[in-house]
């Protein structure tokens, strides 16, 4: 539940997504949900030229389970929040 | 679970928004396929509509008809919306009849058996 009411209050903001495929795609996170599925829109896929077929993709789809990583700009997390949180959550929450 | 409200596609990370629209759906083997998105669950299963795969091998593609698929929603990496206004695919790209695909894809796959033979031969070199 942490991290899905974490990337709630993401949304809007651009993330790098990379996929265990080592796909990596940018975009502004439209939605979220319980299984960290994830929207995005405007994106833009990183390495272009490998990913010939994702050239007219615009907004996706991405499955929670193939998420590796979501990469966010440096001030886009409030740390000590999500810090709190977690302790929070590791209680028993 | 409750039906959605017609304005909740739109914010949701529902595929809803995606019925009858022409995708790119990434399977975790690797496949590209392209079709109409029919109908979906809440495991990302999906049904699609006049499927076909798109074997891409460096700037050689081919379309292959599939026609009506349900795809596995384990297997599926991405769906991607595809605009358009744009461009599927890079202008230098040549689409080639299904035989001539196969046999680049074979062509392919045995330079990467090659070059992973080559590779495990000088490991014992250490040269990293």
């Amino acid at each position: 539940m942490l991290f899905f009411s974490y990337f709630k209050d993401l949304v809007g903001q651009e993330v790098t997504v990379e996929l265990k495929n080592d796909l990596a795609i940018r975009g502004t996170l439209h939605s979220v949900d319980q299984y960290l599925n994830i929207k995005l829109e405007n994106t833009k896929v990183v390495d272009q030229d490998k990913y010939p077929h994702m050239l007219s993709v615009r907004n996706c789809f991405i499955r929670g389970s193939v998420v590796r990583y979501v990469q966010l700009p440096k001030d886009g997390v409030d740390v000590d929040l999500l810090h709190d949180a977690a302790r929070r959550e590791a209680r028993g929450g | 679970m409750s039906w959605a409200a017609p304005d909740d596609i739109f914010f949701s990370t529902s595929l809803a928004a995606y019925l009858d629209k022409k995708l790119l759906v990434l399977l975790r083997d690797g496949r590209k396929l392209m079709g109409l998105l029919r109908s979906f669950d809440q495991f990302a299963n999906a049904v699609l509509e006049e499927a076909y795969e798109r074997v891409i091998v460096g700037n050689l593609y081919c379309d292959i008809p599939l026609g009506l698929y349900i795809i596995r929603g384990e297997n599926v990496v991405l769906i991607g919306e595809l605009d358009v206004e744009k461009e599927e695919l890079p202008a230098q790209m040549i689409q080639v009849p299904e035989a001539e695909i196969k046999r680049a894809q074979k062509a392919e796959k045995e330079e990467m058996l090659l070059k992973g033979t080559m590779r495990k031969r000088m490991e014992f070199l250490d040269l990293d």
